[in-house]
Order: C-alpha cells, then sequence, then structure tokens
C-alpha cells in the first residue's frame, strides 16, 4: 500500500473538485473494495476524499412512482427496505446473492455499482494486465479464464464486471444521478454506466473525472414476477459463473439480464421481445456473437439452463413451450 | 517405555475420564482472544518490527540485479535482508527446495527479500519499492506433458507411510487380461491448496547467539532441526514456541520461509522481528498437495470377487522432491490374488508440492472409491455389498499379516442402515425432488496408524496439581484436552486438576501433530511418564510392593490412602518418558476405517450439485474424547467436499504459478454448503497400537468422502465424471434435457 493523503468531505460539489483536482484521487465510502486494492497495489490513489457523511443515506420516493436511493445507502438496508422487497424483489434478491452480511453493511449502494473486476491476472501485479495499467498486455487471455466473459469482450481485456446488484438494477432499466466539480448534475441510464472494455479496459464506467454518484433511481415498479438466479460453485459468498436477473409478466413477456458474462450487465433488448419462445430463444440471440473461451464456453448454454429455470418458476407460457 | 506386546489391562481402561466428551480446556481463552497465535505474541518481546516477504515475480530463472536502495531509503526501514545477505544458508531435511531464493528462482513466489520496518504499512509499501531485474527461462509446469516421460519411483508421504516405486503380488495382467469383468478406468484430482485459516507467521529473537522463535508449526523438532541447520547454527542454540496453532493441514509440519526471513531480520535488524505471509502469497509460497493423473484397472468374477487390482499414480515436484502416493490404500482395502501398485514422478518447476491431511490416501481413495462403484455397477452389486464381498481380515500382499483390528464391514452395514441405503435407487437419474436430481453415494475411508516415538515430563505439584509438558502441538485438533484427560486418568485427578503445556521445544520431543499419528502417540507418551511419576508417588509414600491405585486425588495402596498434594508435599515429583515402540506394527496392520454416505441434489437446470446430507461411521481405536473426534471428522468431511466439489489450484502452465491464490478464487466449502452431518464411532480398542488402545482420526475423516459425493453425483444425475472437482460444467451438458 502507498501512502496517502485523505479527507473527510462535508459538501458533495466540494468533494467531487477535490477529486477532480488531484491526479489520482479516488472517493472512499464504504472501503469493502477500495481499501483491499490499495493493499495489494492494484489501486495506488494519492489522496481519498471519503464521502460518507454526505448523507446520501436515504430511500426515498419519486414524484413518478419510484425510489430514490442514496448512493451511501448500505447494500444491507438496500436489500431489506420493505418497498423494494414488495417492488423490486429482483433487486433485493439480488444483493442478498451477493458477498457476506458483514460485507453488506459496510458496502454502499454506489460502490457496488463501481466494484472491480475479480479476474486473478488483475489481482497479481506480476501478470500483464491493461485495466491495471493501461498498454500491458492481458495475461488472461490464454490463460485460465473459466471465470471470465464470454461476450463484449476485447482483444485487450476479458474480464467480467462481477457484481450481482447492478444486474438487477440494469432490469429495472435504474439511473445514476451524480454531481461533478462545476456543480453540474447528470442522469445517466445504467445501460451506458459500465463500459464495453474495447481499447481502454482502464475505464470500467462513464463516469468523467470527479463526477460523484449521488444516487441510483428506480422508475416505478415494474409489477410482475422477479427473479434472481445465481449460479455457483459453492452455495454462498461467491461470485457468479452466471446469474439471471427477470421480471417475468404474467403473459409472458418481460425483461431478463445476465451476470458473469461481459463487462457489464448484459441485456439484449431485442431478445427479451423472443421470452414467450423460450429460454434457447432468447439466449441464442443475447448471446449472438459471443466469443468464449475453452475455459467458458459452458457459461453460454448455462445462461440457457438457468434462463429456462427462471421460466419454469414464473410458469408462463414460455414454460411450456421451452 | 517401550510398547513391544499387546497392552494388557492398564487405567486408562477405567476410562473415567478418557473415552468421555470433554470440552476443549483451551477453548475459554481461545473464545475471548486469549491465545496468543504466533503473530500475537506482543508481551515476550519488547520493540517488535515488521518483516514483509518480497515473492519471486517469476517461476524460474535468475535473478540479475536485486536493488534496494529505494526501499532501504523508505519511511521506518531498519533492513532489507536478501540471500546475498545472509550468508551461505543450509536446507533443511524436510524442505524441498531452498526456502530463501537468490539468484536462482526455483518457483513463483519463493521468498527473495524481506523488508524489516517499524510498522507493517511501512514494510510492506517499502517492499514494492524492491526492484528486481529478472532473466526469466522456461520451466516444466505442465504435469501431463512432463508425465510422458516421468520415471517410476518410490516414495512416502513425507510422515511415514511409503510404497516402492512398483509392487506386485501374483501375476496381474494375466488374472486381469483373464477376468470375466473389468473396469480400466483414468482420474484426476488437481493441485489442492491448505488454506488454513491462520497463515505462516514467525516473531524471532536473538540473544547473543540463541535463538528464540514464535512461530506456527505442527512439529516442533523438526521445525527446530531445519531452523539450526538452515542458519548453520546448533540445535540447542533454537527454541521453537508454538502454543496454538490455527490450522495447518500437514502445511505447517516443516519449516517454511516466515521462520527463516524472521530469524535472518532479527540478526539484520538487532531487534525482534515477525513476519507473516498474506494471503496471496500463500498458494504459491507455501506447499500443497500435488495433482495426480491415476489409473485404475480391476477384474473381478461375475459374483463380485476381484481377481486382479492395479493403481498407478503420476505427480510432479520440484527435483528432489517426492510422488504423492496416491496408491498406498489399494495395497491393503480390498482382497484380490493379483495386484500392481506403481508411482511416475515428473519433474516441475511449480511450487513445492508436499504432505496435506492425508497425503497419499486422500486423493487416492478419491479415485479408487469411484472405481469401486463403477465395478459394482458392472457386476449389478450393490456398492456396499461388493465392497464386503471383498473385505479382507489380512494384508492382502502378506497373507500372514493380520490387521489389528479391521470393522469396515460394520461400518458399511451400520452406515447403510442409519442413511437409509436401502432407499437408494440404483439406476441413476430416477429421483427428483422438484427442480434436483436427487442421489446416494458410498464410499470406504481408510487410512493407516502410524506409530512414533512421543516423550512427555509430568510434574506433580505441592499443591497435588498435575502438569503436563510436550512438545506436542495443538492445531484446532483438540491436543490439549486429550493429554488432560490422559493425565487424569492415570493421576486420578478431576480434569481441572490438570494443567498442560505445549508446544515448546523446550520440553520433550513429541510425535508432533501430522498424519493422524498425533492424538494416539503423544497420550501414549503422557501415559508413559504417567507411569513414571506413579511409580515416584509411590517411592516417596513408601510403597514399594503392589501396583497402588490412583484415585479421587489420592493414592491408594490397600487400606492406606495418602492425598497427591500430601504425597509431593516435601518437593515436587516428576516422571519424564517416552513411549518407544517395537515391532508391533510389523506383524500387525494397524489401520483405521470407515464408511462415508453422502446424499446430493444436482439442480437440473444448472448442474449445480448442493449436498443435503452426509454420515460417517468409523472405527478408529478407542475415542480418547468423541466430542474433539467428532469435529476432526466433521472437519475432514466438509474438506472433503471442498476436494469433490470445488477446490483447484489453477496452474497456469506459460508463467508457471498457481494464478487463482487467494481465497475469493480458490474456494473452499463455506457453512452453506454442509446443512447435515452425522458421525458415528464403533467401539473399538486396539491393544496392538499403544497402551492408550487408540489411533488417529483426523484424516480418516477426510479419506474416501470425495469419491461418495461424486458416486453421489453419479447416482443423481446418470453422468459419470472422474475429473476432480466435480464442477457444473463438467456434467452440464449430458444432464437430461429440459422438459
Amino acid at each position: 500500500m502507498r501512502s496517502f493523503t485523505y479527507e473527510r468531505a462535508t459538501d458533495a460539489v466540494a468533494a467531487a473538485r477535490a477529486v477532480a483536482q488531484r491526479p489520482g484521487a479516488k472517493f472512499l465510502a464504504g472501503g469493502t473494495n477500495l481499501l483491499d486494492l490499495m493493499k495489494l497495489e492494484i489501486e495506488t490513489p494519492t489522496h481519498l476524499v471519503d464521502v460518507q457523511d454526505l448523507g446520501f443515506d436515504k430511500i426515498e420516493k419519486t414524484g413518478d412512482g419510484g425510489l430514490r436511493i442514496g448512493a451511501l445507502v448500505t447494500n444491507t438496508d438496500l436489500a431489506a427496505d420493505t418497498r423494494v422487497r414488495r417492488d423490486y424483489g429482483v433487486l433485493s434478491r439480488a444483493i442478498l446473492a451477493g458477498a457476506s452480511g458483514q460485507l453488506r453493511n459496510k458496502a454502499s449502494t454506489a460502490g457496488n455499482l463501481l466494484q472491480r473486476t475479480r479476474c486473478p491476472y488483475f489481482y497479481d501485479t506480476n501478470m500483464a494486465c491493461n485495466k491495471r495499467k493501461p498498454g500491458d498486455g492481458c495475461a488472461a487471455i490464454g490463460g485460465y479464464s473459466r471465470q471470465l466473459g464470454v461476450i463484449g469482450v476485447s482483444s485487450s481485456c476479458i474480464a467480467t464486471f462481477p457484481g450481482d446488484m447492478a444486474v438487477a438494477m440494469r432490469v429495472l432499466d435504474a439511473v445514476i444521478e451524480t454531481v461533478d466539480a462545476g456543480g453540474q448534475r447528470r442522469s445517466i441510464p445504467i445501460a451506458d454506466f459500465h463500459r464495453l472494455w474495447g481499447d481502454h479496459p482502464e475505464q470500467d464506467t462513464s463516469l468523467r473525472a470527479g463526477e460523484l454518484i449521488t444516487a441510483v433511481v428506480l422508475p416505478k415498479p415494474l409489477g410482475g414476477q422477479h427473479f434472481y438466479e445465481k449460479v455457483r460453485d459453492r452455495a454462498s459468498y461467491a461470485y457468479a459463473l452466471v446469474s439471471v436477473a427477470a421480471v417475468i409478466q404474467r403473459d409472458g413477456s418481460g425483461r431478463v439480464a445476465f451476470g458473469g458474462v461481459a463487462p457489464k450487465p448484459w441485456r439484449v433488448e431485442e431478445a427479451e421481445a423472443l421470452l414467450p419462445q423460450g429460454a434457447e430463444a432468447v439466449t441464442a440471440r443475447a448471446f449472438h456473437g459471443a466469443t468464449p473461451t475453452k475455459d467458458n464456453a459452458f457459461k453460454l448454454p448455462l445462461a440457457t439452463r438457468a434462463l429456462a429455470a427462471v421460466l419454469a418458476q414464473a410458469g408462463t407460457p414460455a414454460q411450456k413451450k421451452g | 517405555m517401550k510398547f513391544d506386546t499387546p497392552a494388557g489391562t492398564n487405567p486408562i481402561d477405567a476410562m473415567k475420564v478418557v473415552g468421555r466428551a470433554h470440552d476443549r480446556i483451551d477453548g475459554p481463552l481461545k473464545t475471548s482472544g486469549r491465545a496468543p497465535y504466533a503473530y500475537e505474541h506482543h508481551e515476550v518481546a519488547g520493540n517488535q518490527a515488521y518483516g514483509y516477504v518480497v515473492g519471486a515475480a517469476v517461476a524460474k530463472g535468475r535473478i540479475r540485479t536485486l536493488d534496494t536502495a529505494a526501499a532501504k531509503a523508505a519511511p521506518g526501514v531498519i533492513a532489507v535482508v536478501t540471500a546475498a545477505d545472509a550468508g551461505k544458508l543450509g536446507k533443511g531435511k524436510y524442505n524441498t527446495v531452498k526456502l530463501f531464493g537468490g539468484p536462482e528462482v526455483d518457483h513463483y513466489h519463493q521468498a527473495i527479500a524481506l523488508v524489516v520496518a517499524e510498522t507493517f504499512e511501512q514494510a510492506r509499501a517499502a517492499a514494492a519499492l524492491v526492484r528486481v531485474d529478472y532473466a526469466r527461462t522456461s520451466g516444466r509446469f505442465d504435469l501431463d506433458s512432463a508425465l510422458k516421460t516421468a520415471p517410476l519411483t518410490a516414495g512416502d508421504s513425507g510422515e511415514g507411510s511409503g510404497a516402492p516405486p512398483v509392487d506386485r503380488t501374483g501375476a496381474f495382467e494375466q488374472a486381469f487380461a483373464a477376468a470375466p469383468v473389468k473396469l480400466d478406468q483414468r482420474y484426476t484430482t488437481p493441485d489442492h491448496s491448505h488454506a488454513m485459516m491462520e497463515p505462516f507467521a514467525s516473531l524471532a529473537t536473538w540473544e547473543g547467539d540463541e535463538l528464540t522463535v514464535w512461530t506456527s508449526n505442527q512439529m516442533i523438532d523438526w521445525g527446530r532441526g531445519d531452523l539450526a541447520t538452515t542458519l548453520n547454527m546448533p540445535k540447542e542454540k533454537v527454541r521453537l514456541i508454538s502454543p496454538y496453532v490455527g490450522g495447518g493441514f500437514g502445511g505447517k509440519l516443516f519449516l517454511r520461509a516466515d521462520a527463516v526471513l524472521a530469524a535472518l531480520g532479527a540478526r539484520a535488524a538487532g531487534r525482534p522481528v515477525k513476519v507473516a505471509l498474506t494471503r496471496p502469497q500463500m498458494a504459491n509460497n507455501a506447499t500443497h498437495r500435488p495433482a495426480t493423473r491415476q489409473r485404475i484397472r480391476i477384474g473381478a468374477m461375475p459374483d463380485g470377487t476381484i481377481t486382479a487390482i492395479a493403481h498407478e499414480s503420476g505427480s510432479g515436484d520440484q527435483p528432489g522432491g517426492g510422488p504423492e502416493t496416491a496408491v498406498n490404500q489399494t495395497k491393503l482395502l480390498y482382497a484380490g490374488k493379483n495386484r500392481l501398485t506403481a508411482m511416475r514422478l515428473a519433474v516441475l518447476d511449480l511450487p513445492e508440492g508436499n504432505a496435506m491431511r492425508a497425503p497419499g490416501e486422500a486423493p487416492g481413495m478419491m479415485a479408487l472409491e469411484i472405481a469401486i462403484d463403477e465395478m459394482a455397477e458392472q457386476l449389478k452389486l450393490d456398492p456396499v455389498d461388493f465392497r464386503i464381498r471383498n473385505d479382507t481380515m489380512v494384508d492382502p500382499e502378506k497373507p500372514d499379516r493380520r490387521f489389528s483390528e479391521r470393522q469396515l464391514v460394520r461400518c458399511l452395514r451400520e452406515g447403510a442402515q442409519r442413511f437409509g441405503w436401502s432407499r437408494r435407487n440404483a439406476t441413476p437419474a430416477q429421483v427428483r425432488d422438484g427442480r434436483w436430481l436427487v442421489g446416494m453415494g458410498v464410499a470406504s475411508a481408510f487410512r493407516n496408524h502410524i506409530n512414533y516415538p512421543s516423550g512427555a515430563r509430568v510434574r506433580l505439584g505441592r499443591d497435588g496439581r498435575v502438569t503436563v509438558e510436550t512438545d506436542m502441538t495443538d492445531i484446532g485438533t483438540g491436543s490439549y484436552t486429550i493429554i488432560a484427560q490422559t493425565a487424569a486418568e492415570m493421576m486420578g485427578v478431576p480434569m481441572e486438576q490438570v494443567s498442560v503445556k505445549l508446544g515448546d521445544s523446550a520440553f520433550p520431543v513429541s510425535a508432533g501433530s501430522g498424519g493422524q499419528f498425533g492424538a494416539a502417540n503423544a497420550t501414549a507418551g503422557v501415559y508413559a511418564a504417567c507411569v513414571k511419576l506413579r511409580e515416584a508417588v509411590a517411592q516417596r509414600v513408601g510403597v514399594n510392593s503392589a501396583d497402588p491405585r490412583f484415585a479421587d486425588g489420592k493414592v491408594v495402596v490397600g487400606n492406606r490412602s495418602v492425598p497427591l498434594a500430601k504425597a509431593a508435599a516435601q518437593g515436587e515429583l516428576i516422571g519424564e518418558d517416552k513411549i518407544e515402540y517395537g515391532e508391533l506394527d510389523k506383524t500387525w496392520q494397524l489401520s483405521t476405517f470407515g464408511a462415508h454416505f453422502v446424499e446430493v441434489g444436482v439442480d437440473s437446470y444448472t448442474g449445480a450439485t448442493r449436498l443435503r446430507r452426509m454420515l460417517a461411521v468409523c472405527a478408529a481405536g478407542r475415542i480418547i474424547n468423541p466430542k474433539s473426534a467428532r469435529s476432526q471428522v466433521i472437519g475432514a468431511m466438509t474438506m472433503g467436499v471442498g476436494s469433490a466439489l470445488m477446490e483447484e489450484l489453477a496452474v497456469d502452465t506459460r508463467f508457471g504459478l498457481f494464478i487463482n491464490h487467494d481465497l475469493a478464487t480458490y474456494e473452499v466449502p463455506v457453512h452453506a454448503d454442509i446443512p447435515h452431518q452425522d458421525v458415528v464411532f464403533l467401539d473399538e480398542s486396539d491393544d496392538k497400537a499403544n497402551p492408550m488402545k487408540a489411533k488417529g482420526v483426523g484424516e480418516l475423516g477426510l479419506c474416501g468422502v470425495g469419491a461418495a459425493v461424486a458416486n453421489a453425483i453419479y447416482n443423481a444425475t446418470g453422468v459419470r465424471v472422474r475429473d476432480y472437482p466435480v464442477t457444473l460444467d463438467k456434467h452440464l451438458s449430458q444432464l437430461p434435457a429440459l422438459v
């Protein structure tokens, strides 16, 4: 861990300015990911701006019947919120499928969105990694890739976004609200929030320097049945090999996004239109153009079967055809 | 005390304390954080500095330059030590690869420098400033290709049990060719990491030329000797202290880099230095259980009688290392006139392979007990019945040697009855519970018992308190408690009147903790010392004739009884001795047996396996403390689930390392994976083993579990997976189609 300076912000715009003005500065919220990465020298910030006192810790109704989730609401509180459990079950289930009770008590909503990949080569600073060090190369390509991405990856990086919460938020079409150093506010649809790696895997998201997440807004409830199907080798405390977040309506239509497969929660709206035709049709479309490795090719049939499990539970017309 | 004839009746047989379930006497200290582990001896030496290990960034090659200038100039840094500064170091007897590398690099994360600073954070930050220029060379990292030219090799497990390179009984090839029913299959097990909770850690202090190291080690005397050898100093000048060990699983049988570097760092810094490995260093700096490639051939008559059995295993290790002795159990477990076992050893430049809990038998049973399941299916026999038909009461290679005790059949029958085995559908993939495919599996459990000399000193204080001193370790197993039970039984005092001091090289040398030989041998050593103390007490109170009785805190002869405190009133009495063994383990085969039963559910959609329930029935001599023995077995069963379902060190054959070197990527079972476990111990006391009539149990619980899980998965799905771990990707494409 490198030496760094630390300040505790009391104002959002000032916090954004503090990070924007200082090369190598970062925000600190729950710290469940950042501090681990600092100990390993994967993250080497020069300055930390602790945002925990900024008060973004409430879940409030929005004017159009949705919910505004403060950036600092803990994963535990968000998953337990009665409105979330009632109207956005997929989100509550996704959060509870991730990490552990202790981590969820500390981890924030914004921090969960910003968690970095779990590619083992990213975690070993002796290995080449474009995400850690732009232009370094990618040791994961041609290496051990069982957990890594099958679609949306690039010749620079085959890592995945590892989270669960964001996959549910993608299905819900959440919007991420930010403020920057100039006091400018911005609303970013979650579809545009996480980036495909392309030639710049060091950039995980579309946030600009110093831009601070203040809230995540959920549009008004979708109704339907909510599912979060997470597949992993052990029963708890493991990242998804594949996960499926889905909201299925009575008529068999619905929305679906996949986790553990791509640099971002993977949702293809055109594929959702095929839900009434069953899982195979949906995943054939959603994963068109996939580039799996020998180690992780199983993720494609696994995604189909995990979605089939969801549709079977939903008991919609899709299940009978699929 | 020389144990060379079967034990007759002795004071342990009273079983007033021994054989009863006791809470750990060290439990309150541990649960309240007052039992100091290696990194927590804050009080024993002032002015402690922190060492941070720099591991090699390449797997094979040579260090061209190692620039420590920036690290030395960093805040708080006291010293930076490299192999070049350390002078010529020896190599211990038990580690294959030198523990301090440079200029040659033998494996990834081999220690090449130690940075010592005022704080841990300063040492870690400065360690990142050590600049190393490597001339990287190619290495041998791929087991399958290395095995193609690997020679036949003899070997032992590092804990005393061994096998020659090829062992033949009868004429295997002819008998196999002639057998009406045959199986010829290959099985693989991956490299495993011990992944114990407490990482390697040591605190070293020098007083003149005398070195004291507080460490975390299973075998104090081995560690002491090897540390002295490594530092080229007399063993008598080294003291090792390891009262509490946060898990070892064989990884801490040997001296490791933390102790060597703490000693060198303390010498360079001129003050006490403590060193711990970080979690990401553990997989590659330390040892691991080597991967195996196994082939098993079994020939049988239609009635299920095995006529030919062969087990071959290949593994790899560093130059000078040994094979994983995965064929061992096949020499003894089942009957069959014509037999063959063979081992091959490839040279690899991966980190050092060495003992991990039940070395040999753990991966060997994972293969053999699938093969037995497959053979039973071919024969259309119930796998419990097939095993019973091939039971043997003698060593199949040397039929004049009998097993001292062998209750395998009873374990299988009792287990089958308790588990409800008769409800198993022998045709796979028939049982459903909602979306789950449900299956049951069985496997035998087998692990040899090993005799090791073990010493102890027992003091009777003037207050009547009994204090046991031995360098035996408690690696979470419950040694403190069973030693107290033994002394309490022998001296006729309540448990509360016994103190136990362990893990200090100033105490008599014990068997140590490994190879499931710790409990039986260490308590037998305490038994021997207590016999001496009883004699001293008898002499003091003036009894020379018949054996006095020790009960209720008194020594009793006829009508006369003297309280122990009174006997020692004039001065402390001491008994010191060790147990040593004659030839009984050559005349008799000393082994432990069991049966594992497992029920799993396999998700018919995703292929993910989730355990439903497990049962182990064990016969392993007298069980000294049923409570801690049960803990050992359920822990071992859990470890077996890990090896069956998830544990695998992933080898990157390009760079020569285990790339999943943390607990997020090297998965071991969590609570949610283990919903239900039962353990039953059969009554047994083995008078050929030792005066305690006890044998080991800590590894028995692991041997066979993995195969029982794999067999249950097969019963659930109808898809046979022979490559561990049985992860969903290995059977997903063959699962029943979705309806």
